[in-house]
């Protein structure tokens, strides 16, 4: 029983200690964005690493949901007789709450876990000891235009998933199952608000693009410098960004949509 | 054996005073003190895992000493501000084990690494500075592969002109010789002793290939359990009386280092 506790108490100390190294680490991150700001490139080309090669999975998967979501939405609405309102469904399904969640799990699946394994790499080769060397700082050289372009990237991402998944209910409803044309858009356009819900469901995914971002590189640059190190670097990226993408979606939902 | 009185090491670039370092319980170096004399090539050799790279950290102040002091040309590392180390790394380069290239960049781009972090010089002088450091290695022609492309002793030859892009006062080798073929072998011991004495820098090779080591260096420390266990130029050192240096400098496998690991007598382990 006390070993138990003893257990208990040395992980959660552990965690803690994590915690609050990761939040030492934001601190100095931060510190390397005006540079970020003088050197646009260095953001640039990796908004085209986490962001524009995550674009082929978020546009698939995007079209996936929204087709399924067409397909589901129009079997329940047309027992009440009103699969006009498909179009509202779908659009706010998306803009609220898949849009936003789907794509920061996939953009942890796939950009994240790349980032931490690069950075890992890095770390391992020693071409951060090299940087250091050099007097160049790595967590504004490497770190903060990774962070930044994640965190630009994931709401781009978000919208881009949300846009498709309307057209892929669009595609099912009206295309295979004859829903009216415009009663889609119609209703569509009147139910869906900028504020309460566009905006809202973009806040969502810049949380969420801070949170995955975040553990993605810290993970990275915690990592043990070895194979075995990165490799369990990588799978605590998606397993902890996930988990932290639904916990975050939760409070957020709970703080937005309450009447 | 000189002693610390010595004219040249008077005129340390580095000194080295009292140093203690622990890593957990384990103390890699205890209570060291030595110097790096200026424009000399100085060796520090020592068997693996005595800490020899751990020493080239605490000079370029990655690590923090638990007691002594460590001085470079005049400046207390351990009493420095972040800004202050940074404005000295300039002035000091460091040969990783790996070469450390970056591996998204190419080989000019990583020379230029350096150049396009701390300068603002216009894109022609760059490839001008760039190419003259990558024809001192004599990589010139190779400027436009990736660090993936290039053999162990390459990598290291592109590291080296890295690490004089910035023309700094002094240059860390880390185990420059391991791991090379004898032909790569040869050219970088010609090209460290070509960059002191053509750059007019300071040098300290960290290595345990006595040969090469002992061919170019002018001053030797060799460390054993973080301690100093001998020192003085090379031909002091192959005369030395201490069995320790001597089984080392020789490499002789048996002496005060036993072939066997500590353990139960092996007629006693075999139970007869």
């Amino acid at each position: 029983m006390l070993d138990l506790l003893q257990e208990l108490g040395r992980w959660s100390l552990k965690g803690l200690q994590r915690l609050g190294r990761s939040n030492v680490f934001m601190l100095y991150v931060l510190g390397g964005i005006p540079m970020c700001v003088r050197r646009p490139r260095l953001v640039i080309t990796q908004m085209f690493a986490v962001g524009v090669l995550s674009i082929l999975i978020i546009f698939v998967s995007g079209l996936f949901v929204g087709m399924v979501l067409g397909l589901q939405g129009y079997n329940t609405l047309v027992d009440f007789g009103a699969e006009e309102s498909l179009g509202v469904l779908v659009a706010l399904s998306l803009v609220r709450e898949l849009g936003p969640v789907v794509s920061a799990l996939l953009f942890a699946g796939r950009a994240g876990s790349a980032l931490t394994a690069e950075i890992g790499l890095m770390k391992a080769t020693e071409q951060l000891s090299a940087m250091e060397m050099m007097a160049v700082d790595p967590l504004h050289r490497v770190i903060a235009p990774r962070l930044l372009a994640g965190i630009i990237a994931m709401p781009l991402l978000a919208a881009i998933f949300s846009a498709v998944g309307v057209f892929g209910g669009y595609l099912v409803g009206v295309g295979m199952l004859g829903v009216d044309d415009g009663a889609f858009w119609a209703q569509m356009q009147a139910s869906v608000e900028i504020r309460e819900d566009i905006l809202n469901g973009v806040i969502k995914s810049l949380v969420f693009g801070v949170a995955v971002t975040w553990i993605a590189v810290f993970e990275g640059y915690d990592t043990l410098p070895t194979s075995e190190g990165i490799g369990r670097a990588t799978t605590r990226t998606v397993v902890n960004s996930s988990l932290a993408v639904l916990a975050f979606d939760f409070i957020l939902t709970a703080l937005m949509f309450n009447k | 054996m000189i002693s610390s009185h010595d004219p040249v090491l008077e005129n340390a670039l580095v000194k080295v005073r009292g140093l203690t370092f622990r890593r957990g319980e384990r103390a890699i170096f205890d209570d060291v003190s030595l110097e790096i004399p200026r424009g000399k090539i100085t060796a520090v050799m020592g068997p693996s895992g005595c800490g020899k790279t751990t020493l080239l950290r605490l000079i370029g102040g990655q690590l923090r000493p638990a007691s002594g002091y460590l001085v470079v040309d005049g400046a207390e590392i351990t009493a420095m501000s972040r800004a202050e180390l940074m404005q000295l790394r300039k002035r000091m380069g460091m040969l990783f084990q790996s070469g450390a290239l970056l591996t998204d960049l190419n080989v000019f781009e990583n020379v230029a690494f350096p150049l396009r972090e701390h300068t603002t010089l216009p894109e022609s002088m760059i490839r001008d500075l760039v190419l003259m450091k990558l024809e001192a290695v004599g990589l010139r022609g190779a400027r436009n592969l990736l660090p993936s492309e290039l053999s162990g002793g390459m990598a290291r030859r592109v590291a080296l002109a890295r690490a004089i892009a910035l023309d700094p006062m002094m240059i860390m080798y880390d185990e420059p010789f391991t791991g090379q073929d004898p032909i790569s072998m040869g050219v970088l011991v010609r090209l460290i002793k070509l960059m002191n004495d053509t750059l007019g820098l300071t040098s300290i090779v960290v290595s345990h290939d006595i040969h090469e080591a002992l061919a170019i260096a002018d001053y030797v420390y060799i460390l054993s359990a973080g301690k100093v266990v001998g020192r003085g130029s090379p031909a002091d050192l192959s005369q030395t009386d201490n069995p320790w240096v001597r089984q080392f400098v020789q490499a002789l496998p048996d002496g005060p280092v036993h072939f066997h690991y500590p353990g139960a007598a092996f007629a006693e382990d075999l139970r007869l």
